[in-house]
């Protein structure tokens, strides 16, 4: 085989352009690196990661694991990641039951109803969520004082400062509630099995759903009862000038949470609409047909095929929402970027900060993805 | 016949779809075990009378009593219609995510409250009778059409409909596997299943026909039975319909 032939043949030429490419990247990517390096040593700079052990010396106010401004700046900044986990979580689970139920309601025949989630889905989706954000702190913060906080049920306070919810302090014997709860847990499950074969033997159709619920509030509710009252609840109270007990959840937390679950769940919702819209009329047709209630219907034959066109989508809107979480710098949220943002000025090791940055989110986005591919081929299997 | 044995009773039935008048004046009465062919130009109004009968569409005047319950907005009749009253789609409408088994159970299942294995039994003993009990593990989109069809009527009858709807059962399908479907079809009515089906076939008609509905523009232009209108059409508008369908 001569030169030429090599070139022209279609297989060997397609491999040559990709060897080249990849040397071409690698290359460049070279040429930055040794430039950045050199530039940041003319500058006095120190590359490298130790400045992660230097004491961080500044404050944060939500904190999920111990920490002072002693602390290093290595733990401010897992706080901060910390932070950002508890909003995205938060926010997915909030966005995901009010996307999925918008989307369902959209589709409803009532005018009314359909009307009032188009209107919130078309305002929520089109206001940049950064004003969403300022929008719900502005209003948290312009709640009464704290001495005039606003009272659910005398437990619950809210204020300028936050929202005040009872805590919960956990003596030795509330082990026993938990054991229970996690007996209930497992009984449930047997329950599950137990009413699966009797269905398949004798066609009862055992209420799964109320039972579960029951058992789960009653019987951990009961042995809290019986025993001495293990858990200890510390129910706010008004002082004379300040809430004493419970544990505040910031605005900031608030308001961020509230802006990102709606404006995700808008999308979700017509993801959800659109996936559910995707399942063709001839399917409810069939089921009515077979005398299948609709909410069986939706069960048992609309969403089993609506979440193979939802899936994917919905996969990008939790990626979002994780992303748009780094918003929070806005209102002083203490998240990743907000504390790794002071970090970076104290220490002026901004590559470092930044890299640490997308190294995080890389990796939030990624287990993500995998959990919802994962999900996604576990319907896919149930299906063919 | 007697009057009492009517299991579908129309009456003055009209249905509109916004300001367009499909269904007008229909007077339709069926006996336990009588096989009517509704036949007539597209657009005429034959799939929204056969939708009428199991509610799948709404009618605004008239009344319609299938096997003594009238239809009104009251879900119990609609649901005791329904029990009675099986239909088969020109599309199939399988659900693709549960295999041919599951598609027959399903219903039996969830809505009969039928334990699992009688389900199946009893699923399978349809299979058998529409000759494809081999496909019972399969998807709706590993099969072929006719089968797809044969399955589908298979899963109305599970129900133990005491009426079947067919609305252009085999419109959709290449001519290789519209006969398997009709023979099918031939089979249940010899059971005296009380059938009412939508279709062009006139050779299905002529077979198993009581009676040959002609609808035209909403409207039952002619009602007979398969020798007289064929032999003997009263309207100028059927001779001209038979004349177009069976010049091909
Ligand atoms: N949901 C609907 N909304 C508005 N118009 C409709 C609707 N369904 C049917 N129509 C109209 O009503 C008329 C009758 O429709 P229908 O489906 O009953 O006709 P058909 O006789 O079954 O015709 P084909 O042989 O094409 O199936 C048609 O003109 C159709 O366009
Ligand atoms: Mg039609």
């Amino acid at each position: 085989m001569n030169t030429k032939s090599l070139w022209t043949n279609e297989r060997t030429r397609g491999l040559i352009f990709q060897v080249l490419l990849v040397v071409g990247i690698a290359v460049f990517i070279a040429f930055i690196i040794s430039n950045t390096i050199t530039n940041l040593e003319k500058a006095g700079l120190a590359s490298g990661y130790s400045f992660l052990g230097d004491t961080a010396s500044f404050d944060i106010n939500q904190r999920l694991i111990e920490y002072s401004s002693t602390s290093t700046y290595g733990r401010a900044i897992i706080v901060g990641g910390l932070n950002t986990i508890v909003i995205a979580i938060l926010g997915i689970l909030a966005a995901t039951v009010i996307g999925f139920i918008a989307g369902i309601l959209r589709l409803s025949k009532n005018y009314l109803i359909s009307r009032l989630v188009t209107i919130y889905v078309e305002f929520v989706r089109n206001v940049p969520v950064l004003l969403q954000i300022i929008f719900w702190w502005v209003i948290l913060l312009s709640l009464p004082k704290v001495r005039n906080s606003l009272s659910i049920g005398d437990s619950i306070f809210l204020n300028n400062r936050g929202i005040r919810l009872p805590s919960a302090n956990f003596s030795e014997g509330s082990v026993l509630v938990f054991l229970v709860f996690f007996g209930v847990l497992i009984t449930l499950y047997f329950i599950k099995r137990w009413s699966h074969k009797r269905q398949e033997k004798t066609g009862k159709i055992f209420p799964f759903g109320f039972t579960a619920l029951g058992l789960i509030i009653f019987l951990p509710a009961l042995t809290f009862l019986l025993t001495d009252q293990p858990i200890d609840f510390n129910v706010p109270t008004r002082g004379r000038f300040n809430l004493k007990g419970g544990f505040n959840v910031t605005p900031e937390l608030v308001a961020l949470w509230l802006a990102l679950s709606t404006y995700t769940a808008a999308f979700i919702s017509e993801i959800v609409r659109s996936g559910i819209l995707s399942v063709s009329s001839g399917q409810r047709e069939a089921a009515s047909a077979l005398g299948l209630k609709p909410s069986l219907t939706m069960r048992k034959i609309i969403l089993p095929q609506a979440l193979r066109v939802i899936i994917p989508p919905l996969t990008s809107q939790y990626l979002n929402l994780t992303k748009n979480s780094s918003l929070a710098v806005a209102i002083g949220y203490q998240d990743i970027v907000s504390i790794g943002d002071t970090v970076l000025n104290q220490s002026g090791q901004a590559l470092e900060v930044i890299s640490i940055f997308m190294i995080f989110y890389l990796t939030l986005s990624l287990i993500t993805s995998a959990f919802m591919n994962w999900y996604n081929k576990r319907i896919e299997l149930v299906e063919r | 016949m007697n009057e009492n044995s009517a299991v579908i009773e129309i009456s003055d039935l009209n249905k509109w779809f916004g300001n367009f008048h499909v269904l007008r004046d229909i007077n339709l009465s069926v006996s336990q075990g009588e096989r009517i062919v509704i036949c007539g130009p597209s657009g005429s109004g034959k799939s929204t009378l056969i939708r009428c009968i199991n509610r799948l569409e709404e009618h605004q005047e008239g009344r319609i009593v299938v096997d003594g319950n009238e239809l009104t907005h009251d879900l119990k009749n609609i649901d005791a219609v329904r029990r009675e009253v099986g239909m088969v789609f020109q599309s199939f409408n399988l659900f693709p995510h549960l295999n041919v088994l599951e598609n027959c159970t399903l219903a039996l299942i969830w809505v009969r409250k039928m334990p699992k294995l009688e389900a199946e039994n009893l699923a399978m003993e349809y299979l058998h009778r529409v000759k494809i009990p081999e496909q019972a593990q399969k998807f709706p989109g590993q099969l072929s059409g006719g089968q797809q069809q044969r399955v589908a009527i298979a899963r109305s009858l599970c129900m133990r409909p005491k009426i079947m709807l067919f609305d252009e059962p085999t419109s959709a399908l290449d001519p290789e596997m519209i006969k398997e479907v009709l023979d099918v079809m031939v089979d249940l009515a010899e059971t005296g299943m009380t059938m009412l089906v939508v279709t062009h076939e006139m050779g299905f008609a002529s077979q198993v026909a009581d009676q040959i509905i002609f609808m035209d523009e909403g409207l039952i232009v002619e009602q007979n039975t398969p020798e007289e209108f064929f032999n003997n059409p009263k309207s100028d508008r059927t001779k001209l319909f038979l004349s177009q369908i069976l010049s091909h």
